[in-house]
């Protein structure tokens, strides 16, 4: 098989066609059901967290501690009376609940959840004497197609508003196409940090990158090679802030702004699709959680600890880190306000966006120092300076433009509306 | 448009009164220039109805906005979702009766009509209450009062998005209500203020359940103040948001937080003292701004305030009667039926034709926390008043709402509903 498709050794390797399309087979059945009980856990989670945070009980009626919760949900949904509104645009309102969900589903496609990557491993595990990696598919694309997959997710939300033919999800859908739209630049920007340190779009690459030792703190010991440290805490803040934002999750939450517009693009559906909207949104939380844990902080890499074997500790290391980021995530919807729009605006375009460009430009000029073997004192300071002096200049003049526009404004809205 | 030079204060006896003449001027938009605006084909507004079924309308509020994009340009706030004709019902009834009415009118804050209403009955039928009535009416106020800020504070937090808030303000309005049950034996609709003092003496051990409360609150209100007062999404999202100045308060008869945040100091219970306020020390608080976020500072200090109040409150709770001894007006203990003729005529006759109110026409106001609650009442001499009407201040104060929505986001109106802080039951009446 062609390695176009895939880095993965197992199409590279002499196994015969059969066993390969078994494995990849075992492979779909464990990363579709491993999402899915997971995005079950991560629901039942949340609730259970965020009641805690609210001095509530939560869930507890279905299975131990209320488990089950949202299998019992899942199952009531699906015998509800499908709706569709008279006014809608019935084949686009049918459609755009898969719209949302197959990317979400195809996301996790390329997160290595496991592998043994301690001690200099490559992060292959061997399955019937074929070594292979443990994600569904690692194409050359890697990363990129988390990008582009999270813009189709983008249509999913933006059809399911117009299609409705009602006036809330309208609102909602406009309000996502801009905010996805506008998030999306500043994910991918600090994305670039990542691709300039990796130098490659491959997601295993990335991990790998990652494991092992990385600097020392203060010196007393190693910390993890991961690249939220390396490439300093800022691309990552702007990656997290971005994700929040495209995954719709508070404070971003301006597409679903119960308070304000009812829900936004599921106001008009019931049944079995507004379940498919629900589990995409968890989804991908879910998915662009290991997205950032993959990309920052080194995935499954971790020490191997014994007691169990190596292969797992790839496992345990994974959902570990991956756990903190969906408890981060319902931690900021237990504590934080929404924002406006103009506001949500404002913080994409003229902070997060001009902020990752600069350390974009920042990081490659650290690259040019080592390409360059400026290594003397002089020159660093030289060069650290021209960069820094040309950063304040951009900096300037983007306040300048800022100012300039909002002006501008002003004087407009004084000659619409005195 | 220019606004007016503000009014100048004049004093009227011994109280402090603005007067105007032209309440037009000072309006952003008249009814005159809102019906001379037209658009033309090309225009690409959008008329979206905000309720009566919206999760942050507070009840059956429907607020008609016109939506150019996100951007509000016109709103019209409808009513009468919630109309049950209370005040037409409240002529059908007898005074002793009419507290049940009136109490569902503002049901978060339920005693501030019993008490308007009471005061007004009383002045007609010119007794005095009991020094303990007094100051028994005085604390449950204040506990209302706390209680229906705290309702605020839940609500504006879950429309601005914090909804863990929510459960936050409902959780310390619980207190405050555990409380109202033990003593009146309802959580709200309460109809413990009547004609003549208070249905029944406060229950032994009240001091040590008002304490726990108002010992605990100080802690929980520090609290919200972590959590939201210098939250900078939350700052952002009040600051300059539904701003509103004094000229436009008073010209259309704002009263309440929402007048005050204006900076004008305008407190009944300051201003035209009623109960014995005149007895207990406290601030008025006032805003600089007049905007959302003055409106919820306001609230949440007044919870403060309250808290002084009833402090004050428990040392001065004088002892004696709950209630005034007017056979006329107060219905005879249950034992002194069974052995006095008279007391059982009394007793009959006040539950079932009810007691005659001298002819006369009378208006009480008093400081509830949306603002003026007062009560206007007619009397032709019979059992029954001959026209009841309540001045709602949740009515009045709605009036304000297009002004503060003029050009703000829709997600700014929810913000501006919800500092409004109206209650439907007392807006439709």
């Amino acid at each position: 098989m062609p390695a176009i498709f895939s880095l993965d050794p197992l199409f590279l390797g002499d196994a015969g066609n059969l066993e390969i399309l078994a494995i990849v087979l075992a492979k779909v059945v464990i990363a579709f059901a491993g999402l899915m009980v997971s995005v079950m856990l991560m629901v039942w989670w949340e609730r259970k967290f965020i009641s805690d945070l609210q001095n509530r009980i939560g869930p507890n009626r279905a299975g131990p501690f209320g488990i089950l919760q949202t299998l019992a949900d899942g199952i009531k949904l699906f015998f509800k009376e499908d709706l569709i509104p008279d006014q809608s645009d019935r084949f686009v309102f049918k459609l755009a609940p898969y719209l949302s969900l197959v990317p979400a589903f195809l996301v996790f496609a390329v997160v290595p959840i496991g592998g043994d990557f301690s001690n200099g491993g490559d992060g292959l595990i061997s399955v019937f004497g074929n070594d292979t990696y443990v994600q569904l598919a690692d194409p050359h694309i890697g990363i990129l197609f988390v990008l582009a997959m999270s813009s189709i997710a983008v249509y999913g939300i933006m059809l399911a508003g117009w299609s409705s033919g009602s006036k809330y999800p309208l609102l909602g859908s406009v309000r996502a196409s801009a905010q996805m739209v506008s998030y999306e630049a500043a994910l991918g920007l600090a994305l670039v940090a990542v691709l300039l340190k990796t130098g490659s779009l491959s997601t295993t690459t990335i991990v790998r990158e990652q494991a092992g030792e990385g600097p020392e703190f203060l010196g007393l010991f190693p910390m993890p090679d991961w690249n939220v440290i390396v490439l300093g805490v800022v691309p990552f803040i702007i990656f997290f802030i971005a994700t929040t934002a495209e995954l719709n999750r508070p404070p971003f939450d301006l597409v679903e702004a119960e308070q304000e517009i009812v829900g936004g693009f599921h106001t008009e559906y019931s049944s079995i699709r507004f379940a498919l909207f629900f589990l995409a949104e968890f989804m991908n939380v879910v998915t662009m959680s290991a997205v950032m844990v993959t990309l920052f902080f080194g995935g499954p890499a971790g020490p191997d600890l014994g007691v169990l074997p190596a292969a797992l500790w790839g496992f345990v290391w994974f959902f570990a880190k991956l756990f903190v980021f969906l408890c981060l995530f319902i931690g900021l919807r237990g504590t934080l306000p929404r924002l406006r729009y103009d506001q949500l605006m404002d913080l994409g375009w003229k902070l997060l966006i001009p902020l990752a460009l600069g350390w974009v430009l920042f990081l490659a000029t650290l690259d040019v120092f080592s390409d360059r073997g400026w290594t003397s004192g002089g020159e660093r300071l030289v060069v650290t300076g021209v960069f820094l002096a040309a950063m304040l200049v951009f900096a300037g003049l983007l306040m300048v433009a800022i100012s300039n526009g909002k002006k501008a404004r002003e004087r407009d809205g004084e000659e619409v509306f005195g | 448009m220019a606004i007016a030079d503000p009014p100048q204060d004049i004093t009227q006896g011994d109280q402090r009164v603005r007067l105007r003449d032209d309440t037009s001027a000072v309006l952003r938009l008249t009814e005159a220039q809102a019906s001379e605006l037209t658009y033309d084909d090309n225009d690409r507004r959008m008329i979206m109805n905000m309720g009566p079924q919206h999760p942050s309308t507070h009840g059956v509020l429907r607020v008609m906005l016109e939506l150019d994009g996100e951007v509000v340009r016109r709103s019209k706030p409808i009513i009468g979702y919630l109309h049950t004709g209370m005040e037409k019902t409240g002529e059908t009834l007898s005074y002793l009766q009419g507290s049940t009415n009136v109490t569902r009118m503002d049901y978060a804050a339920p005693l501030f009509s019993e008490l308007a209403f009471s005061m007004s009955t009383e002045k007609l039928l010119g007794i005095e209450v009991p020094e303990r009535a007094v100051w028994i009416r005085m604390l449950m106020c204040e506990l209302n009062r706390i209680s229906s800020h705290l309702l605020f504070q839940a609500t504006n937090g879950m429309d601005i998005g914090a909804v863990g808030m929510m459960i936050y303000g409902w959780r310390e309005r619980e207190e405050v209500l555990r409380l109202f049950e033990k003593i009146t034996g309802l959580r709200m609709n309460h109809n413990y203020i009547r004609p003549g003092g208070v249905a029944a003496d406060l229950p032994d051990g009240w001091r040590d359940d008002v304490l726990s409360i108002i010992d605990k609150l100080p802690e929980r209100l520090d609290e919200f103040d972590n959590l939201l007062t210098g939250q900078p999404i939350w700052r952002e999202r009040l600051q300059g948001v539904g701003v509103v100045n004094t000229d436009e308060c008073i010209a259309l008869g704002v009263t309440g937080p929402l007048l005050r945040s204006t900076g004008y100091a305008w407190d009944l219970r300051q201003d035209m003292p009623y109960l014995a306020y005149d007895q207990v020390d406290f601030d008025v608080l006032v805003g600089s701004y007049g905007d959302c976020f003055d409106r919820y500072a306001i609230r949440l200090n007044e919870i403060r305030e309250s808290i002084r109040i009833i402090h004050q409150i428990l040392d001065k709770m004088p002892t004696g009667d709950y209630r005034i001894q007017d056979k006329k007006v107060t219905p005879p203990p249950r034992a002194r039926i069974d052995e006095s003729m008279e007391a059982l005529i009394h007793h009959f006759k006040i539950f079932t034709e009810g007691f005659k109110v001298p002819e006369g026409e009378v208006y009480c106001a008093v400081e509830s926390p949306r603002g003026e609650v007062g009560c206007y009442m007619v009397s032709d001499g019979g059992a029954h008043p001959y026209r009841m009407h309540i001045r709602g201040p949740s009515f009045v104060n709605l009036q304000v709402m297009p002004h503060m929505m003029q050009d703000a986001m829709v997600a700014d109106a929810v913000a501006i509903i919800s500092s409004v802080d109206p209650i439907m039951g007392e807006v439709d009446r």
